[in-house]
């Protein structure tokens, strides 16, 4: 609680003392290495630099940069995905068995050649290790025992992967284009792997590596990682061995930076070169200075409150309908949200195949109420909602705690660090919870599993997806679910998210607000510096400085 | 602490007392472990905050969380739990950090002397500047002197410590350019440069880097003088009244007598006496700042130890969490030691007759 109180008491007085500054005038100017791109950015969320490992979205940014993958997102229609290290990739008739042929005489940074017993070796690992990620592959139906089987060598370049059933392709390609499926580099990594001694819940004699890829780095991207310092920086220097065009600085430098306001002073002072973690308030003055420009783009992330149906008032229908009339969407986008959120209100985000683009609800309180006295609850009732401290899901709270009230609505909102609410939420403790959902890969199932299935809805439910969490019992939506991963035509698949999208819009416990935007500040002398539609896509390798 | 002190005061032979107060000190310290020990795991057990979070983050799938939770032994009865921790701290394993995955001790090392170079800078401009002040505002009673030290020392007390920082960074940093950004080295040197001791303005003069001594210059001056601040606010109301009850007594009316100058009777015998107290002062205030100045360590992204076990304790980290505890419980539990001795040192009348 004091930490929390410290906190606040830290941002506030940040607050005033930029409007202090702001009356002092621009400060002289430092300046950043020629070479080197400095970014100041909140790295404490990462906690492993092993690509079967790692699953934040720092990390995220980090493994795009400095590995390579099969396929990649394809920037210009991110519905799609491109070659990376594979230059071309047959499906068979039946959809099951995926053959892909590495592009010839490639080399990891280390200068080993890159071959198809590396692509297997990398998905042995992941799968073997089953760390977090492991499960976007391992639900293509690979296990520990057919790994060997199922992902493995034809000859020196050809890699083939053999899914258990006939998935939809676009599915498969895009579980492969996320960070979990980099390839690491076999012979470096097999120099450092750690022996283990083989229990019921790890079977292997070995580590694959993981001990020292949690801050090592064996792969082939455009940058390599030279150290991460935990809460400090991470480091990476231009690869020479990049098979594609060579980055064009010769270091990028990520500086552990948490407040928004320090990151504006050390921008305006010239001390970095790139701002990712501003506040509104912060961008806009950033916005206003004529030696500094902002960019941003949307991500696949989406802000929700969601209501907790073990609870029988927010169970009723109609309460759910009224909940989503009684959010005040146009006042946040024009405050909290500015410029880095847009009001999205369906499951899927902008650029994933199926997106469906409607925002029907508006503010609505005459209506809000009437639904209120059809659930037989016209004077309202009481609730309270989990909320992480920090913005903008605190501002948010306050503006829903204020239009849940007009229709008579009392909410408390209980606030706290975001690792307390998440334990309270995962615990289905909880009555609202306010929180976002990034997506795990860039496809529509990521999203349409956690927020339209839930497969069993027992406290002892295996498949703990944010459905589950809110208790809400789908077996229509979930097969529906099931379905769409198997439709094979892209425009039907698209379709039938469309549907599920839908049903959640109008029936679900889920109130979607908006999208985030990522915003960053940048020095005005930086070229070519763009944000990615998601976190590994943010890629350094064509920034310049003039 | 003055329960042992006076109790070796009387104690007979000097030798004595101080090889019996080491050994109550030693008594002291194990039962001061044990508690930390257990209160550090109690308050571990019931934070509303997941472990295995922590280690995972939140889009873990189900089946990894549960295999984690039995690999870090989450599911084993709390007294069990307890005594794993209690078997693995006494054999100092303190395993790794699940925020940076390095050893504990390892993360120990690096924050630490982050830590003791700040302090050690800031509690030098304290008391160099805290004792003379003090010692002013004893002498000049009511006058003009005496109200500036009150002043300063009622701000070093009132005044929260990270707003005055944040004030100062705006100033020095932001406007003036006196200062550097925040942080321990500029990133230009932060990869050319190797640390030895992990003090950075020692390391860069043994190895003669004048530009990288500079820098560290720059960047701990803003810190250490803030901190400096506070102790100095403590040290000269402190140094006031000992002085103040010092030249009360009668031997300063005798030395008056005998016609010795002001400045000897006031700077020669009265701050002789009054300076034993003051190194229990100086030394706990010291104390205080190498527990890390959390705040201060905050607003200058100084990554020293405060900074980690604050970082740790808010992710549920409790190996680093416990790691961190009991070496600041050492370093305190050191520095009393330490000042008791020198108190011994100071003092004749605790000498062997």
């Amino acid at each position: 609680m004091n930490m929390i109180f410290g906190k606040i008491l830290r941002e506030t007085v940040c607050g005033a003392a930029l409007v202090a500054l702001a009356a002092l005038g621009t400060p002289a100017f430092a300046v950043t290495p020629a070479d080197t791109l400095v970014e100041g950015l909140a790295i404490d969320d990462i906690i492993s630099m092993d690509p079967a490992e790692a699953f934040e979205f720092s990390t995220a940014e980090v493994t795009g940069n400095s590995y390579d993958l099969l396929v990649r997102l394809d920037l210009s229609d991110t519905s799609k995905v491109k070659g990376d290290l594979a230059e071309s990739w047959t499906v068979s008739d039946d959809g099951l068995t995926y053959n892909f042929k590495l592009k010839p005489g490639l080399k990891f940074a280390s200068g080993n050649p890159i071959t198809a017993a590396d692509v297997a070796y990398s998905f042995e690992r992941v799968i073997k290790l089953d760390k977090s990620p492991a499960f976007i592959i391992g639900q293509l139906g690979i296990n520990g025992d057919n790994v060997a089987d199922k992902a493995k060598a034809v000859d020196q370049q050809t890699f083939q992967l053999i899914v258990d059933k006939a998935y939809a392709p676009s599915f498969v390609l895009n579980c492969l284009s996320a960070s979990v499926g980099s390839v690491v580099d076999s012979k470096l990594v097999k120099e450092h792997v750690a022996a283990v001694t083989p229990s019921a819940d790890y079977k292997y004699d070995n580590d694959f590596g993981n001990a020292w890829l949690k801050t090592g780095y064996a792969g082939s991207g455009v940058y390599k990682l030279r150290e991460w310092r935990a809460n400090e920086a991470v480091d990476m220097e231009r690869n020479d061995n990049y098979f594609g065009e060579k980055a064009k600085l010769a270091r990028v430098i990520y500086r552990h930076m948490k407040e928004s306001s320090a990151q504006r002073l050390a921008l305006e002072a010239g001390d970095i070169d790139v701002a990712r973690n501003l506040e509104p308030n912060d961008l806009d003055a950033i916005s206003k200075n004529a030696d500094l420009k902002t960019t941003s783009a949307p991500k696949g992330t989406v802000y929700y409150i969601s209501l907790n149906q073990k609870n029988p008032n927010l169970a009723k229908p109609e309460v759910r309908q009224a909940f989503k009339y009684l959010i005040d969407y146009d006042a946040m986008a024009s405050t909290i949200l500015k410029g880095i959120g847009e009001i999205h209100q369906t499951f899927l985000p902008k650029g994933d195949l199926g997106e469906l683009d409607e925002n029907p609800f508006k503010l609505d309180v005459a209506k809000a109420k009437e639904l209120l006295a059809k659930a037989g609850l016209p004077d309202g009732f009481s609730v309270t909602m989990d909320v992480r401290s920090g913005q903008p899901t605190t501002g948010m709270a306050e503006s829903i705690q204020q239009t849940l009230g007009q229709a008579g609505i009392k909410l408390e909102i209980i606030p706290g660090d975001g690792k307390q609410t998440l334990t309270k939420y995962r615990a289905r403790n909880h009555d609202i919870y306010i929180g976002n959902w990034g997506q795990d890969y860039f496809d529509p199932n990521s999203n349409a599993q956690t927020f339209a299935s839930n497969p069993d809805n027992s406290d002892a439910g295996k498949i703990k997806t944010l459905s589950w969490r809110n208790s809400w019992d789908i077996p229509e939506l979930t097969k529906k679910t099931e379905a769409a991963l198997l439709e094979r035509n892209a425009d039907k698949r698209a379709q039938m998210y469309q549907e599920l999208e839908k049903a959640v819009l109008d029936t679900g416990p889920f109130v979607i607000i908006h999208q985030q935007l990522e915003v960053a500040g940048l020095r005005g002398n930086l070229k070519d510096f763009k944000l990615g539609p998601s976190f590994d896509t943010n890629f350094v390798g064509p920034v310049s400085k003039q | 602490m003055s329960a042992i002190e006076t109790e070796a005061a009387r104690g007979g032979a000097h030798a004595v007392a101080i090889a019996s107060s080491i050994g109550r000190f030693l008594v002291i310290a194990i039962t001061t472990y044990l508690g930390l020990l257990a209160v550090t795991f109690f308050i571990g057990r019931v934070i509303p905050i997941d472990p295995v979070l922590a280690v995972l983050g939140d889009r873990a799938p189900a089946a990894v969380v549960e295999r984690t939770r039995r690999e870090m032994g989450l599911d084993l009865p709390l007294v069990q739990q307890f005594y794993i921790y209690l078997k693995d701290a006494l054999s100092g394993n303190f395993g790794n950090s699940v925020l940076t995955t390095n050893p504990v001790m390892t993360d120990i090392r690096r924050a630490f002397p982050a830590t003791i170079e700040l302090a050690t800078l800031g509690t030098l401009i304290g008391s160099v500047l805290g004792v003379p002040l003090g010692v002013l505002a004893a002498v000049r009673r009511g006058s003009l002197i005496d109200q500036i030290v009150r002043i300063i020392g009622l701000v070093g007390y009132s005044v929260p410590i990270f707003w005055l920082g944040l004030l100062a960074l705006v100033l020095f940093y932001a406007k003036l350019q006196w200062v550097a950004f925040p942080g321990r080295l500029d990133v230009v040197f932060a990869y050319t440069f190797a640390p030895i001791t992990g003090f950075y303005l020692l390391d860069s003069a043994l190895q003669g880097q004048w530009d990288v001594f500079r820098d560290a210059f720059r960047h701990i001056i803003l810190p250490a003088s803030l901190l400096g601040y506070f102790s100095l606010a403590y040290i000269s109301r402190m140094t006031r009244s000992f002085m103040l009850n010092e030249l009360a007594q009668e031997y300063i009316v005798a030395a008056r007598a005998k016609g010795l100058s002001e400045t000897r009777v006031i700077w020669g015998h009265a701050l002789r006496n009054a300076a034993v107290p003051m190194v229990t002062v100086i030394a706990l205030s010291y104390a205080g700042l190498l527990e890390g100045s959390v705040l201060t360590e905050t607003v200058f992204s100084w990554p020293g130890i405060g900074l980690y076990i604050t970082n740790s304790l808010q992710n549920a980290d409790m190996n680093a969490v416990l790691g961190g505890t009991i070496i600041i419980g050492s370093v305190f539990i050191g520095i009393n030691l330490l000042s008791d001795l020198l108190y011994r040192l100071l003092d004749p009348r605790t000498k062997a007759e």
